[in-house]
């Protein structure tokens, strides 16, 4: 048995050494050259300035621009480290509610989301995913029935008509993969820049 | 429940039977020690591994001794882990200034890691370093992945050979798995990965000045390097607090499927493994039939819970499913088949917060894990653990007919039920035992999130979790506490090491038998009563003991939501 000390020092540390800092140092390197914008978080750049990334939600709450889902993340309380608070976007600490089926706490937000969306469009049918938080609270996009129902609201904010606007969510709608996989969606970011972009 | 649903689900299964004698055939050629058409690059290496680590590949080890240097093995992995988390602050890579993590949240990360369950008390991208998470983690990944495939193999040769006294050797099994499985398939999935989006670099967090003029700090880091060794070895740790769910670590539906497929790959390949190594292939296509019926149940009544949603967001007039804690890119079906699959296997890694499932479609993650984790299951883990209630169906058989029960051309006796009954009786013992202790500690209990029968839940889930090596949540409880650190560490020892020990032996029992040829009296194993007879046994063994566990937390909160009860 004694014999088998050996290997579990030297064995443990050379595998540590290939799989712990040669693998990933590795594919850093062949990753920065190959996909280098991938590599870096897939950042969007506006005027030399990074805005975000494509993958990452960020929080918007101007009536011209169209809103992503509500947001669980959380935030270190700057009066008291050892509490949190709600920080909606925080792509420094990810997650989500945590709220279970039955849960009170729950069922009145999404009562009070849903009853401000009624509000707001009394027309269409409140989509789920538009009153419900992501599981990372970064989710990017919003289902297109998500957009659809927030096109008068912005159309209004911006003085443009409905029907463009209904025609850029359209063109930032991304079907399922290969037609097959995963859900419809729209980047909720991209369609922003790009009602931006048709403001103007 | 769509059709274009279940299509995802049938290409899943069909994608992941594919793989099985492919990956199933090129594994065995490594572990019988025959070179592959990698050999020309990692031949020299594997050779130099030994040379300097004094390993003679000709010597193979009795049980015992193998074991022993598995168990030396994680004691080097465990202080690794534990001395990088304590002295992080003081090491490179680590752009974001992250300071030194506490004991008891480091003793529980560590062993968390070596067990390969990667139960996360700790936030990746808010408490750990680049270095921390390369050397501690990545190759902790990849080691404990190992281990648990070499013990497999280990415990198959137990099977196949004839009248032995060794099952191989332990240094020999691990560096090949490492470099001849494990790596060369993580390098190409870690490209595909950061093709589809995911970060790949050591630089630091990323201020931007968001649309309305918010400060946004992105979180980023050496992502998929990772990601590709914790869904190919069912590790399932996060790189981030958010795990698979983060758009970083799952970009897309494509990168979902992926990682969907890598997570059962090699488990299902290993019964393939066993059915080549015993003679017979046909010995794995029925436990994989086994595995394969107990999965699709689980995808139904999860994928239909979901898709259902629950009687609350029904009174304020939302259709389409429960979308709490789900992503808008994979929706109801891939997030239900993800939760699944993940648990089914020890994988643990989540695209959903599991927490805010439906009573019954949270119920399934849970029943998966406390059967044991036998439906494919983790590397190697899931092998093992399924091959001690086939010792346990095929013992009830021979019961039944009066015979001393046989499985391929093994005579299974006292010993080996014996050590198949005490590894199985382990789970309850951690599971239920510990969940009662933290319900009546006033202090555990104030870690719940969630009031009523779901905070229950929370705490069964993560004493289940953490027992059976998985490593996914009901991530309301908060789990780091001292408390929940301790316990929690002590589970997943357990529930790794006192499960390995018995099989191991049933390993070195085994293959110092002689082999019997079948006759006309033996039982066969290969057609659909043997696999009604093993599915039967799992479900009783799992239903009898953790029944009355489920009716107090899921099943009661199922029937509480019907009556629109909210706590």
């Amino acid at each position: 048995m004694l014999r088998e000390i050996r290997p579990a020092i030297l064995i443990l540390v050379l595998l540590t050494l290939i799989t712990g800092l040669a693998y990933p140092l590795a594919m850093t390197a062949i990753a920065g050259v190959i996909f280098p914008k991938q590599a870096q978080g897939s950042l969007i750049e506006k005027d030399g300035k990074v805005i975000g990334s494509a993958l990452i939600g960020q929080e918007f709450k101007d009536d011209k621009y169209f809103h992503g889902r509500p947001s669980a993340t959380l935030a270190p309380d700057p009066a008291d480290s050892t509490k949190t608070v709600s920080a909606p976007y925080n792509a420094a600490n990810s997650g989500g509610s945590n709220l279970g089926p039955t849960s009170k706490a729950l069922n009145d937000r999404v009562k009070e989301d849903v009853e401000k969306l009624k509000a707001e469009n009394p027309s269409a049918a409140v989509p789920v995913d538009l009153v419900t938080t992501s599981s990372s609270g970064l989710d990017p996009d919003i289902s297109p029935e998500g957009a659809l129902f927030q096109v008068p609201r912005v159309a209004k904010a911006r003085n443009m008509p409905e029907d463009r606007v209904r025609q850029l969510v359209a063109e930032n709608t991304q079907g399922r993969f290969a037609g097959l996989l995963g859900e419809p969606r729209v980047n909720v970011l991209a369609l922003n820049l790009a009602l931006d972009a048709a403001s103007k | 429940m769509t059709l274009i649903g279940w299509f995802q689900i049938l290409l899943y299964c069909a994608i992941v039977i594919a793989l099985v004698k492919p990956l199933g055939w090129y594994m065995t050629r490594v572990f019988n020690g025959e070179s592959t058409f990698l050999s020309p690059v990692l031949r020299p290496v594997e050779s130099g591994l030994y040379w300097i680590g004094g390993v003679d590949e000709s010597r193979e080890q009795h049980w015992l001794t193998y074991t022993v240097a598995m168990l030396l093995f994680h004691v080097g992995g465990f202080l690794i882990i534990y001395g990088l988390m304590r002295l992080q602050a003081l090491l490179p890579f680590n752009p974001q200034e992250q300071s030194a993590v506490a004991e008891d949240l480091s003793f529980n990360t560590a062993m968390s890691f070596i067990t390969n369950t990667n139960w996360q008390n700790y936030g990746g991208e808010s408490t750990l370093s680049y270095l921390t998470q390369m050397v501690g983690l990545t190759h902790q990944n990849f080691l404990s992945a190992a281990t648990g495939i070499a013990l497999a193999v280990a415990l198959i040769r137990g099977f196949s050979r004839s009248s032995m006294r060794t099952i191989g050797n332990f240094w020999v099994d691990v560096t090949r798995c490492t470099l001849y499985v494990l790596l060369p398939i993580c390098i190409v999935y870690t490209l595909f990965l950061v093709w589809q989006g995911m970060p790949q670099t050591l630089g630091a967090y990323v201020e931007a000045t968001t649309l309305e003029g918010a400060k946004q700090t992105i979180a980023v880091g050496p992502v998929a390097s990772q990601v590709a060794i914790k869904m190919l070895g069912t590790n399932g740790g996060g790189f981030f607090n958010a795990n698979a769910a983060h758009p970083f670590e799952n970009p897309t539906a494509l990168s979902n499927f992926v990682q969907m497929l890598s997570i059962f790959a090699l488990g299902a390949a290993l019964t393939n493994v066993f059915g080549r190594m015993v003679g017979n292939q046909r010995q794995g296509w029925a436990i994989l039939a086994v595995m394969g019926v107990l999965f699709l149940s689980g995808v139904a009544v999860t994928y239909w819970a979901e898709a259902n949603g629950t009687t609350a967001l029904h009174a304020l007039g939302l259709t389409g499913g429960n979308m709490e804690g789900k992503e808008v890119r994979f929706g109801i079906v891939a997030s239900s088949l993800f939760a699944v699959i993940t648990t089914a296997a020890s994988c643990g890694a989540v695209n959903a917060m599991h927490d805010s499932f439906t009573a019954l479609g949270g119920m399934i993650p849970l029943i998966n894990i406390e059967l044991g984790e036998i439906i494919v299951g983790g590397v190697g883990a899931g092998m093992y653990g399924m091959l001690l209630f086939v010792v346990l169906a095929i013992f009830v058989a021979g019961l039944m007919v009066g015979r001393t029960p046989e499985y391929v051309g093994k005579k299974i006796e006292a010993r080996e039920v014996q050590m198949a009954m005490l590894a199985i009786l382990i789970l309850p013992l951690m599971i239920l035992g510990w969940t009662a202790v933290a319900v009546v500690f006033p202090p555990a209990v104030a870690s719940m999130a969630n009031a009523g029968p779901h905070g229950f839940t929370e705490v069964l889930y993560a004493y289940s979790s953490q027992t059976g090596n998985n490593g996914s949540a009901f991530a309301g409880l908060t789990g780091n506490t001292f408390f929940y650190n301790l316990t929690g560490g002590m589970a997943m020892f357990v529930g790794r090491f006192f499960m390995i020990v018995p099989a191991m032996a049933m390993a070195g029992s085994l293959a110092g038998k002689k082999s019997v040829p079948p006759s006309m009296g033996t039982f066969p194993t290969t057609g659909g009563l043997f696999v009604g007879l093993v599915v039967g046994v799992i479900l009783i063994i799992g239903g009898l003991t953790f029944f009355p566990a489920l009716a107090l937390g899921p099943i009661v909160e199922h029937l509480a939501g019907n009556a629109n009860n909210l706590f």
